[in-house]
């Protein structure tokens, strides 16, 4: 599991690359935790489309992360959610918490 | 009774780090039904669900096992069984309430939920100190 941390001054996006499961929820926490703490974001975009699979400790993950910017006065939002990953943040009700961008690029000139 | 066409058994240490290797196995197994992407994201999803709950809960002073016994059944139905040896769960109906979890903010509580909507028919039995068994069935439609 790796995170790639992209910063351009108005929207923190943390890049999700592998399979988001328990065993990688542990390592993939502390990272996400750093990354908020160290930049402080008013707005935060978790994008997902590097995942090739998430089961429920993903869900937990994001709403770790959400509380967090909540916290920090900050607010979290997902984006490139696959199939797969969909259909489990659905089942969750996940979506009604945490906002998913469709169109990325156009949304985010929003931020 | 119904006569199974194929089966596999695993066996392996509750580690979280198995969580992959028992989905990668069960979902390699069922491609012989020639399963869509999404009915094998949804059987890889409800697996590591189950396998998850045995190595998050089912051992918490000693490093148990798992097993994972997977059958093909002959109306294309794919039976999981995930078996452990552990503390089992004393309340059952409880533990499968969404959002319930006894694992602190490391977990979400929607295990069950998802293993219920992605599989056709889901059993949970525990008998506390003695274990638990998980067992799920989805049924693979042929394509045309």
């Amino acid at each position: 599991m790796r995170i790639i941390t992209h910063d351009d001054g108005r929207c923190l996006t943390l890049r999700l690359l592998g399979e988001l499961d328990h065993a990688a929820a542990q390592e993939v926490m502390p990272g996400i935790e750093d990354a908020v703490e160290e930049y402080l974001p008013r707005r935060c975009v978790l994008d997902l489309s590097g995942l090739s699979f998430m089961d429920s400790s993903g869900i937990a993950v994001i709403l770790k992360t959400d509380r967090l910017l909540r916290q920090t006065g900050g607010a979290l939002a997902l984006c490139g959610v696959p199939r797969q990953v969909r259909r489990v943040l659905d089942v969750a009700g996940l979506t009604n918490i945490v906002p998913v961008l469709e169109d990325r690029a156009k949304e985010c000139e929003q931020c | 009774m119904l006569t199974q066409k194929n089966y596999m058994k695993l066996e392996f240490p509750a580690r979280s780090v198995n969580e992959g290797f028992a989905r990668a196995a069960v979902a390699a197994f069922a491609a012989q039904l020639d399963p869509t992407l999404a009915e094998i994201g949804d059987i890889k999803t409800a697996v590591s669900e189950a396998v998850t709950n045995a190595v998050v809960h089912a051992y918490p002073d000693k490093l148990g096992t798992v097993q994972v016994r997977v059958r093909i059944l002959p109306d294309e139905r794919l039976e999981i069984v995930v078996k452990d040896h552990g503390i089992g769960i004393a309340d059952v109906a409880r533990a499968r309430t969404p959002l319930y979890t006894t694992g602190g903010e490391e977990r979400s509580g929607m295990g069950f939920t998802i293993m219920e909507s992605f599989m056709d028919t889901l059993r949970v039995k525990s008998v506390p100190g003695r274990g638990t068994t998980v067992t799920m069935c989805r049924r693979i439609r042929r394509r045309a």
